[in-house]
C-alpha cells in the first residue's frame, strides 16, 4: 500500500526523491480521513517552499486541511489533472494524484521523515486512538 | 403570556419530571450575587392592541404622506402587495438558513433564482445569496480584490456614496488597506487623469459607482482599460439597480457590489436592505457569503444545496473569506418575487419612466431663475443642481409644504455647498413634480 | 424489522408528528417564462417619454435584460407558494437547533413594521420628521441596556458577526487611546466560527485557548494566557455547551488586571434575560442577536441585527451615528463623535428588525423573565428524558440548551448527521450537528420557550425512537431521510462542479424534476 521508496510525514504527506527532484502528495490515509475531495489549492510554479511550511490546502465538502511541505525547494510543476478532477486524490493518491514537484534545496532533509513501515505503524496507532 | 404555550400545571409536571422543586433551582449555576431579585425596569407588558397603538403613534411622528425627491442610495419605487403576501408566508418568514437541504428546497430554489437574476442584471457569471447591504457589499468586494491581487491600495472615486466609503474606511483601517481618493471632473465622472497619476501598478482595484452619488453614469469600459493592464481590478457598485433596466450592465467590472433595496424593499428608515455581490466565475472561491448550487439526489431528482462552504466562517474560521453568517435572505426573496412580477418588460418600462420623469423634472427646475444643472454627464433618475442659496434653508421651507427635498451635497462634500441631488422615480407623479417646482420657485422668490 | 431495509420501505416506528401528503412540483421560474407575459403593471407615464439611446447616449443604453423572466402574476404566486410548501418553518413546529434560538416570530411585529409612516421613511430625511423612528431606536436602546445591565449601545450592526467586529473595533480604539492596541484576542475552542473570523478583520491575531475538562474556560490557567499583548477574551455565556461560566467574575478580573477587556458573545442571551445581567458580571462589551433572543424572523437566513452594548469606558468609540435624546426632548442622530470607530454600515441599522425587537420586548415587559425560565425548563426537561439514551459529554447543569454526542450510536455506525437526517422523517428540523467543535459528534439541542409540553414530548419520543432504530435498524437511520421530497443531495458534485445559476442551455442536461 505505501511505496517503500517514499518518505512520509506525521501530517500524512509523502515525498518521492529522484535525484534533485522531489514529488509530493498526500497519503491514502489522509484522503480516507478527508472524504471526497472537491478542491485542491496549490502554490504557483516558482514558489519557494520550506520544510514544514504550508504548500496549500485540500478541501472536502465540510472541511479544509492544510498540506505541509515535507522538504524545502522551488516548485517546478503542479499537477494539471487536479483542477478539473480533484477526485483523483481519492482514487490514486500515491501516483497520478501527485500534487507538486520541487527542485530540492537539500535532499538530506528526507532523513528525518518516516519510511513506509514506520508510517504504517504510525497510522495503525492513530486508528487505535480513534476507536478508543 | 400569549407567546408561552404552557399552563401552570404543565410547568409543574415538567419540574417534577426533571426532579426539581422550582424553576429557580435550574439557575443554580448562575452565582447568587448575579441573580436578579427584582424584575427588570422595562416598559410593558402590552397587549397586541397596545403594541399597535404605540407604533401607530410613532408613525404619526414621521413624514407619512410627504412627497419626496430624496434618493442618495435609497429609492421609492413600486412595490407589490402580492410580493409582500408571499414573503409573509410562515414557511418563508419563519424558516431557518437552509443547512438541511431536504427540508429547505423552497428557500434554496428561491436563492438560486435570486443568484440568477443578479447575474442577468449585472452581466456577471456568479452572484451570492446576499450581503447585508450595498455599503458592506462594496467593502467585501474591495477585500476580495485585495485577496485576489495581493495588493493593498485601492483607488476610490469620491463620487462613490459617502457612507459606503466611510464603511470601507472602517474595515480597511485594520486590514492594511490604503484608500486613495480620486476626484471627479466637471461632467461629474471619475477623473481619469487622476487615475493615471496614481500608481496603478500597486493598486488592487479602481472603485467606482454607477450611477454615482451625483447621479452621473461612469464610463466603466475606460476604467477597466486603465485597470487591467496594470494588474488591477475594476470594482463597481450600483446603489440604484433599476438603472440596469435601461443602462448597459457592468460586464467589464471584475466585481460588482449592489444595493437591492430598489427591488421591492421598503425604505424602512435604513434597513433591512439586501446587498448583492457578483463576480467572474474564476473568482468564485474568493467570494464571501452563501452560495446555492444545483445538484441531484440519489434518485436523480434536481435539488439545491448551499455549496462551496469551505470559504465561510463556520469551516474556515479565522481564514474565512469573511465573518458573515446571517445575511438578508428574506429580502433577497422579496427582491426575487418583485423582479419576477415586474419581469423583463416591467423592469424596462419602470426604468424608462424614471428616465422620462427625471428629465421632465430637470427641465422644469432649470426654468427657475438661479437654478442650474451641474455635472453634465449622462444620468438615470438623479441629477445635481446648484441653487442660489443654502440647500438646507430651501429644504426647511419645502418640509413645511410636506415635501422632502433633494440631498444637500455640502454634508459630505465641503466644496459642493448649495448643490443638491434631486431624485425622481416612477412613483413621483407629474403633479407632484410641478408642485415641488412651484414651491421651490416661491421659496427662492422670497427675500433671504 | 430486518436490518437490511431499503430506501423505500416504510419505517417501523409510528411517527406521530408528521404524515406524508401530496405536495406540488415546480420548476424554476425561468422555465415558465415566455415572451409577452408580465406580472405587474405600473401606471401610465404622465410626462413625455424619452428615448434611452438619446437620453443616455448609445454607449450606455441597454436593450433589455436577457433571460429575465416573463410570467404572469398567478404563475408567480403559484411558484412561490409551491416553493414555500417545501420548507420547514417555526410556524410548523420546533427547531431544536442549538444556539439559534428559533422562537416564535410574533405576527404583530410584522404588522407594525409595515405601517405607513414607518416602512416608508427614508434614512436621510430630516430629523424633524423622523422623531417617531428615532424614538423607536432610542426606546429599544433603553430596553436593551436594561436587559443587559450595560451603559450604552449601538444598533447599527446588521448581524451578530458584524456586532462582534464592531465590539472588537471599539476594544481596539479604546486600547489605542490608552497607548497600545495590543495584538491578540483569546478565543475558546468552543467558540462559534464568526468569532475568530471577526477577530482577523479587526486586525488582531487569534489565539485559541483550550477548554478545560468541563468544557469551560480554563480559569486556573487563564492568567498565563493573558499576556501584555492580549487585547481581549471573547467568550460566549452561557457557553456553546449551554453551561454558565460560573467563574465569569474571576475571568473578568484576570483580564482587567492586565488591562485587557472581556467581550461576550450574546448568542445565548435566551438563558439570561431577566435572570442575570452581563454588565453585572464584568463584561465590557457584548453583542446581542435580535434574530435569536428577540424573536425577529430568520427568513431563511436573514436579516438579523447585532446591537452592541458597552460599558461607559467604551462609549466614546461607538459607531456613528449615535441615537441620542437632546435636552429639549427631541431625538437625533449624532455624527460629531471624534473618537468613534466610524461606520460599520450605511444609515443607522436594520431599522425594520430593530422595530420588531422592540415590539417583542414591549409585549413581555418585565415578564421577559418568564420566557427565559420556560426556555431553561424545556431544555432541562428534554435533557432529563434523553440522557439515558444519549451520551452527555459534559455533565454540568444545562441552561437553555443541552449538548449530547453520538458516542453510543457510533458503535452501531450511526452518527449525529444520520440521526439529524432521520429526525426530518419525524416531522422536525434537525438539531445542530458538528458544533461545538470540542464535542466530536455533537448533538446541540435548544427548544426555546416557544415549545409546548406537547411539542417537547413529541420531540423526546422521536429522539427515543431514533435511538432505538440506531440499535435495531441502523441502516434505516444511515440512509435517512426517507419521506422528504428529495433525499440526501450530492454535495460533492455541487462543490466539484458548481452550478450557481440557471442558464437556458442547462435545460437539456437536467435530471428530471422532483
Amino acid at each position: 500500500m505505501y511505496p517503500n521508496d517514499y518518505r512520509y510525514t506525521k501530517d500524512h504527506e509523502w515525498v518521492k526523491v529522484d535525484g534533485s527532484t522531489g514529488t509530493i502528495g498526500i497519503t491514502d490515509y489522509a484522503q480516507h480521513e478527508l472524504g471526497d475531495v472537491v478542491f485542491v489549492e496549490l502554490p504557483k510554479v516558482g514558489a519557494q517552499l520550506k520544510a514544514g511550511g504550508s504548500l496549500g490546502t485540500v478541501e472536502s465538502v465540510k472541511a479544509v486541511s492544510e498540506i505541509f511541505c515535507p522538504v524545502s525547494g522551488d516548485v517546478t510543476e503542479i499537477n494539471p489533472a487536479l483542477a478539473n478532477a480533484p477526485e483523483k486524490i481519492n482514487q490514486d493518491p500515491h501516483n497520478s494524484a501527485w500534487l507538486i514537484k520541487l527542485r530540492l534545496s537539500d535532499a538530506k532533509e528526507t532523513a528525518g521523515l518516516m519510511d513506509a513501515s514506520a508510517y504504517e505503524a504510525y497510522i495503525a496507532e492513530k486508528s487505535k486512538e480513534h476507536s478508543a | 403570556m400569549r407567546y408561552l404555550p404552557k399552563s401552570p400545571s404543565e410547568r409543574h409536571e415538567m419540574l417534577k419530571a426533571i426532579g426539581v422543586g422550582s424553576v429557580e433551582e435550574l439557575f443554580q449555576s448562575v452565582p447568587e450575587k448575579f441573580r436578579l431579585c427584582a424584575p427588570l425596569d422595562l416598559p410593558g407588558p402590552l397587549s397586541e392592541m397596545e403594541i399597535i397603538q404605540y407604533f401607530q403613534n410613532r408613525a404619526a411622528e414621521n413624514a407619512r404622506g410627504f412627497g419626496s425627491f430624496l434618493g442618495a442610495g435609497v429609492y421609492r419605487h413600486v412595490r407589490s402587495v402580492t410580493a409582500d403576501a408571499l414573503v409573509q408566508r410562515g414557511e418563508f418568514l419563519t424558516s431557518y438558513t437552509p443547512y438541511q437541504a431536504e427540508i429547505s428546497q423552497g428557500t434554496l430554489t428561491a436563492i438560486f433564482e435570486f443568484q440568477t437574476l443578479m447575474c442577468q442584471l449585472t452581466g456577471q457569471d456568479v452572484a451570492n445569496a446576499s450581503m447585508y447591504d450595498g455599503s458592506t457589499a462594496l467593502t467585501e468586494a474591495v477585500l476580495m480584490a485585495q485577496r485576489l491581487t495581493g495588493r493593498s491600495r485601492v483607488l476610490v472615486a469620491r463620487s462613490v456614496h459617502p457612507e459606503y466609503r466611510q464603511v470601507l474606511a472602517t474595515y480597511a483601517r485594520n486590514l492594511g488597506i490604503e484608500i486613495v481618493d480620486i476626484g471627479y471632473t466637471q461632467c461629474g465622472q471619475l477623473d481619469r487623469a487622476a487615475i493615471e497619476k496614481a500608481k496603478l501598478g500597486d493598486a488592487a482595484a479602481i472603485v467606482a459607482q454607477s450611477p454615482n452619488f451625483f447621479g452621473v453614469l461612469e464610463e466603466l469600459p475606460a476604467l477597466a482599460e486603465a485597470a487591467h493592464p496594470a494588474g488591477a481590478l475594476l470594482v463597481t457598485c450600483i446603489a440604484e439597480p433599476v438603472s440596469l433596466g435601461v443602462v448597459r450592465p457592468p460586464t467589464e467590472a471584475d466585481i460588482v457590489a449592489m444595493e437591492g433595496q430598489a427591488f421591492g424593499v421598503s425604505p424602512s428608515y435604513g434597513g433591512p436592505y439586501v446587498g448583492v455581490l457578483a463576480t467572474r466565475e474564476k473568482f468564485v472561491r474568493q467570494m464571501p457569503g452563501r452560495l446555492a448550487g444545483q445538484t441531484t439526489d440519489a434518485a436523480g431528482r434536481r435539488g439545491f444545496v448551499l455549496t462551496l462552504a469551505t470559504r465561510e466562517q463556520h469551516i474556515r474560521r479565522e481564514k474565512a473569506t469573511s465573518n458573515i453568517c446571517t445575511n438578508e435572505a428574506l429580502y433577497a426573496l422579496a427582491a426575487t418575487i418583485h423582479l419576477c412580477l415586474l419581469g423583463k418588460e416591467g423592469l424596462r418600462e419602470q426604468a424608462l419612466h424614471n428616465l422620462a420623469k427625471a428629465r421632465f423634472a430637470l427641465a422644469e427646475l432649470e426654468k427657475i431663475p438661479g437654478v442650474r444643472r451641474v455635472f453634465s454627464g449622462p444620468f438615470f433618475n438623479e441629477f445635481t443642481l446648484e441653487f442660489p442659496r443654502s440647500v438646507k434653508m430651501i429644504n426647511d421651507d419645502l418640509l413645511r409644504e410636506k415635501i422632502i427635498g433633494p440631498y444637500p451635497l455640502g454634508t459630505h462634500y465641503p466644496e459642493l455647498t448649495k448643490r443638491a441631488v434631486v431624485c425622481v422615480t416612477e412613483t413621483t407623479s407629474r403633479a407632484e413634480i410641478e408642485r415641488m417646482c412651484a414651491a421651490v420657485r416661491r421659496i427662492l422668490e422670497r427675500p433671504v | 424489522m430486518s436490518s437490511k431495509s431499503t430506501l423505500n420501505e416504510a419505517p417501523a416506528a409510528v411517527i406521530r408528528k408528521a404524515a406524508q401528503h401530496v405536495v406540488q412540483n415546480e420548476g424554476l421560474i425561468f422555465e415558465k417564462s415566455a415572451p409577452g407575459k408580465r406580472g405587474m403593471e405600473i401606471p401610465p407615464l404622465d410626462v413625455p417619454a424619452v428615448n434611452p439611446a438619446v437620453a443616455l447616449g448609445r454607449e450606455f443604453a441597454r436593450e433589455d435584460v436577457e433571460g429575465f423572466p416573463e410570467v404572469s402574476e398567478i404563475e408567480v404566486v403559484r411558484h412561490f407558494t409551491r416553493l414555500s410548501t417545501w420548507n420547514y418553518a417555526i410556524d410548523l413546529g420546533m427547531y431544536p437547533l442549538g444556539s439559534c434560538t428559533m422562537k416564535y416570530n410574533p405576527r404583530v411585529n410584522e404588522f407594525v413594521a409595515r405601517l405607513e409612516g414607518l416602512a416608508s421613511e427614508h434614512p436621510e430625511q430630516p430629523g424633524e420628521v423622523s422623531q417617531g423612528c428615532l424614538r423607536i431606536l432610542y426606546d429599544l436602546q433603553k430596553c436593551l441596556i436594561s436587559i443587559t445591565g450595560m451603559d450604552a449601545a449601538t444598533l447599527q450592526p446588521a448581524a451578530g458577526a458584524q456586532g462582534e467586529l464592531t465590539g472588537l473595533l471599539m476594544i481596539r480604539a479604546y486600547l489605542e487611546s490608552q497607548g497600545n492596541p495590543r495584538k491578540k484576542v483569546l478565543i475558546p475552542d468552543s467558540a462559534h466560527g464568526t468569532n475568530p473570523a471577526s477577530v482577523v478583520i479587526a486586525g488582531y491575531e487569534v489565539q485559541n485557548i483550550k477548554s478545560n475538562a468541563q468544557g469551560q474556560i480554563d480559569t486556573d490557567h487563564l492568567r498565563e494566557f493573558v499576556k501584555e499583548d492580549v487585547a481581549a477574551l471573547m467568550l460566549t455565556n452561557p457557553n456553546t455547551l449551554g453551561v454558565f461560566e460560573e467563574r465569569i467574575a474571576e475571568i473578568a478580573a484576570v483580564l482587567h488586571d492586565r488591562g485587557a477587556l472581556l467581550y461576550m458573545d450574546g448568542a445565548n442571551m435566551n438563558a439570561l434575560a431577566g435572570i442575570a445581567r452581563p454588565g453585572d458580571f464584568g463584561v465590557d462589551v457584548m453583542h446581542l442577536n435580535l434574530h435569536k433572543t428577540f424573536s425577529t424572523p430568520h427568513g431563511g437566513g436573514g436579516p438579523g441585527a447585532g446591537p452592541v452594548m458597552v460599558r461607559k469606558i467604551l462609549e466614546p468609540f461607538l459607531p456613528i451615528p449615535v441615537v441620542v435624546q437632546r435636552e429639549n426632548g427631541q431625538y437625533a442622530l449624532e455624527h460629531n463623535r471624534p473618537q468613534s470607530v466610524g461606520r460599520v454600515r450605511a444609515y443607522c441599522g436594520n431599522f425594520g428588525v430593530l422595530l420588531r425587537a422592540l415590539a417583542y420586548t414591549l409585549a413581555y415587559g418585565p415578564g421577559i423573565r418568564q420566557a427565559t425560565e420556560d426556555a431553561v425548563l424545556n431544555a432541562n426537561y428534554i435533557r432529563k428524558n434523553l440522557e439515558d439514551l444519549f451520551d452527555l459529554p459534559y455533565s454540568l447543569p444545562s441552561m437553555h440548551e443541552v449538548v449530547f454526542s453520538d458516542a453510543r450510536q457510533k458503535a452501531r455506525g450511526v452518527n449525529t448527521m444520520d440521526m439529524a437526517k432521520r429526525l426530518l422523517d419525524y416531522g422536525f428540523h434537525a438539531y445542530t450537528t458538528a458544533f461545538p467543535l470540542i464535542v466530536p459528534g455533537a448533538m446541540m439541542i435548544e427548544p426555546t420557550e416557544s415549545e409546548s409540553k406537547e411539542e417537547c414530548d413529541l420531540f423526546i419520543d422521536a429522539m427515543r425512537s431514533i435511538a432505538a432504530e440506531a440499535e435495531m435498524n441502523p441502516d434505516l437511520v444511515k440512509s435517512a431521510p426517507h419521506s422528504t421530497r428529495v433525499g440526501r443531495l450530492d454535495e460533492v458534485a455541487a462543490a466539484r462542479k458548481p452550478i450557481l445559476r440557471w442558464r437556458p442551455a442547462d435545460e437539456k442536461e437536467l435530471a428530471h424534476d422532483a
